[in-house]
């Protein structure tokens, strides 16, 4: 076990006090496979309500981002706070030392996640997977669980889907199903991972509506990670650009794409513009 | 109550290690026997006539679904009805060599069914004969898959062998009663005969599946 | 005496023994789907000791052949003070062997449920008791149909073997009718062709359409 500067775990706060506490906070957060560094002592801020999307190339680590926050994935060093408590990490005898499962399930309530390839229920109907979490983890009665999924499916799109499998909708349906499945938890925190990118291109936009619906009428904190820049520029409020592990740049969409100061940024968004 | 005598282990020990000797000996002649046929039951499912397509099939399908216990009796009892004087040990190996061969002649079929169909479009085009083709082309490409399966059957085969003792073979479970019943003592010689099982079976099984994951990892590079 | 006479006058024998046979059967497929999921789960478990335990179960029953597992069970058990009937003794052995072998084909009906569904499942905050329960439990089923199939048709082999153990089985009442007749052809004939029936005509139909009602289930036509 490493016993450097980075795994001394005294020189992070128990807990984020003060006015402006950040809702995800990335302190020095470092990922590695084998001597693959994924994640190279990343540091993050989130606003409450903030919108963030994640760009970059394949294999710069934003997924991980993402995987990680939803404790898909550990952590090798640095911690992770949501809602000013740490997540990765939990006190005990006044000094933090990392999370046990109980206190992963009590942070990771928080949180809700949409996957590039909706991983719905197959053998659930849209409301049955709708009405699982609600039912199985929150112990909502079946009655208020059927409202609160009857009343998302409906901001989403989908009620008159509702007793419809999985198998029978097509890949924007469900993706759409997918997020009113994760909202039904009632996250603080939402994560998009590519979730557009296993959709054919004509209903990609079925998808992007219900998400600047999201965007524009709740309070919900997000990160998104997408290729789709344009989308990216018109709802987000910060851009971060993913390179080796690392940060390359971020900024407000105007100030990033039109104008971005790293050679690296130039590049990527260069070729991105050219694909598209 | 539990009584364990090693003196009288010692003493049947020997009869029981020859024994498994007999054991070796009627699986892997059941085996080859399995081996061979099974081929025979597989390829005569590819010809072109229907009928015998059908009635090989049917054959196998009755084999695989009626217990070896049973065919035993039934080719040793009935076999000198049709004029075959069978010893045990023969009417065993054929039981024996019947049953597997429908088992594996169903992994011989999965293995060549898993060779592309280009590869007899290039046999037929180069002018080879169907029996050079098969096997020339055909079956050393179908047999690395199948090796796993026909392994797995191999230990299966291991353990059927106690069938035999009640037509008289003088295999290990069939040893195991006579001493039992000569000396009133089971608890020794019917747990020496799972020891001696589990002692050749565990460490065939064990190779096998090396075996398969060293195929499978080759395969996987010449894929 | 001909075929037909031959039914007529040892028809009660062997339907006793079909009888048998069936309850043995029934009885030892429960056996088995219960070692199988026991056995298969704990060897997924995380603890190091209970792995062991259910590879230990599964490497002696797979490793040892089935009637040497019916006559240690029969004559040696009660020297350890547990006498168990007969008929037991066969349904249990024949189940703890076949569930032994079951337990692989539910590890493998497990890892085959697609990982995305674990980690939806997470993402909505299941405990890992209720993510096995209603999510990976119900798709695993699908998966594990076919070769539980087969399986079946091997416990309904096997359990001709408690014969052997002096169970009235048909396997049982067979050999009886071959020893008072020395008709061996209409005898082992008659049992060759029920035991056919069974498993192709009334085994294997049944699982075909649980596998159907199944697929149904998860929404696959």
């Amino acid at each position: 076990m490493n016993h450097d500067k980075r795994h001394d775990l005294s020189q992070y706060a128990l807990r984020l006090e003060g006015d402006n506490v950040p809702m995800v906070r990335f302190q020095n957060v470092t990922k590695k496979y084998g001597s693959l560094v994924v994640l190279d002592g990343l540091n993050l801020d989130v606003a409450e309500g903030e919108m963030v999307t994640i760009i970059g190339p394949s294999g710069s680590g934003k997924t991980t981002v993402l995987r990680m926050l939803m404790t898909l994935e550990t952590i090798d060093s640095g911690v992770i706070y949501v809602d000013g408590e740490p997540l990765t990490h939990m006190e005990k005898n006044g000094r933090l030392v990392r999370a046990n499962a109980a206190h992963l399930r009590l942070i990771r309530s928080k949180i809700g996640m949409c996957f590039q390839h909706f991983n719905l229920f197959p053998h659930m109907t849209a409301l049955g997977n709708c009405v699982e979490g609600p039912m199985q983890v929150l112990g909502l009665s079946k009655q208020k669980a059927e409202e609160r999924a009857l009343e998302l499916l409906d901001l989403v799109g989908m009620a008159d889907k509702r007793d419809q499998h999985p198998s029978r909708l097509s890949g924007g349906q469900q993706q759409r199903v997918a997020i009113a499945r994760a909202l039904a938890m009632r996250p603080k925190v939402m994560l998009f991972d590519e979730v557009t990118s296993a959709l054919d291109p004509e209903v990609i936009s079925e998808v992007t509506s219900v998400i600047r619906g999201l965007v524009e009428q709740h309070n919900l904190t997000m990160l998104m990670v997408t290729h789709q820049i344009g989308f990216a520029r018109e709802i987000s409020d910060r851009i971060c650009l993913f390179f080796d592990g690392k940060i390359e740049e971020q900024g407000s969409p105007e100030m990033l794409l039109n104008d971005p100061q790293n050679e690296r940024t130039q590049q990527f968004l260069s070729a991105v513009l050219e694909a598209n | 109550m539990l009584d364990w005598k090693m003196d009288f282990t010692w003493e049947i020990l020997p009869r029981l290690l020859l024994a498994a000797g007999n054991t070796v000996l009627a699986a892997g002649g059941g085996y080859a026997v399995a081996v061979v046929l099974g081929l025979v039951f597989a390829l005569a499912q590819r010809t072109r006539s229907r009928t015998l397509t059908f009635i090989v099939r049917e054959l196998v399908e009755f084999i695989r679904s009626t217990p070896l216990l049973l065919q035993i009796f039934f080719i040793f009892y009935v076999g000198p009805q049709f004029g075959l004087r069978l010893s045990p040990w023969a009417a065993g190996l054929i039981a024996i060599g019947l049953h597997y061969a429908a088992y594996l002649s169903e992994v011989y079929r999965g293995g060549i069914e898993n060779v592309p169909k280009g590869q007899w479009e290039a046999a037929k085009a180069i002018n080879l004969s169907t029996v050079a083709t098969y096997r020339r082309i055909i079956i050393p490409q179908a047999l690395p898959p199948a090796l796993a399966g026909m392994g797995n059957y191999l230990v299966g085969i291991f353990k059927d062998t106690p069938m035999l003792s009640v037509i008289g073979v003088a295999e290990l479970m069939h040893t195991a009663n006579s001493i039992g019943a000569e000396n009133f003592r089971y608890l020794e010689p019917y747990t020496i005969v799972g020891l001696i099982f589990l002692a050749i079976s565990l460490p065939t099984a064990w190779l096998i599946r090396r075996f398969e994951t060293a195929l499978r990892r080759k395969m996987g590079l010449t894929k | 005496m001909p075929y037909l006479d031959f039914l007529m006058t040892y028809s009660s024998r062997f339907i006793d023994g079909t009888l048998i046979t069936l309850g043995q059967f029934g009885l030892a497929a429960l056996v088995a789907i219960v070692a199988a999921l026991v056995s298969g789960l704990m060897k997924m478990a995380p603890s190091k000791t209970v792995r062991a335990v259910a590879i230990i179960y599964i490497e002696i029953f797979r490793g040892t052949s089935l009637l040497v597992q019916l006559y240690w069970f029969y004559f040696v058990l009660p020297l350890f003070g547990f006498t168990l009937e007969k008929f037991t003794v066969g349904f249990l052995t024949v189940g703890l062997c076949y569930g032994a072998y079951g337990a692989e084909l539910v590890r493998g009906a497990i890892q085959s449920v697609p990982r995305g569904q674990w980690e939806a499942a997470l993402a909505l905050n299941m405990s890992p008791a209720k993510r096995m329960q209603r999510i990976i439990l119900p798709q695993a089923l699908v998966a594990i149909l076919p070769p539980w199939g087969n399986l079946m048709i091997e416990i309904l082999k096997g359990t001709a073997l408690v014969a052997l153990i002096s169970v009235t089985d048909l396997m049982f009442e067979t050999r009886q009718v071959n020893n008072n007749t020395y008709l061996s052809a209409q005898a082992f004939g008659t049992a060759l062709i029920i035991y056919y029936i069974f498993a192709r005509f009334m085994v294997t139909p049944v699982m075909r359409w649980l596998e159907r009602v199944m697929a149904r289930k998860i929404g696959r036509t």
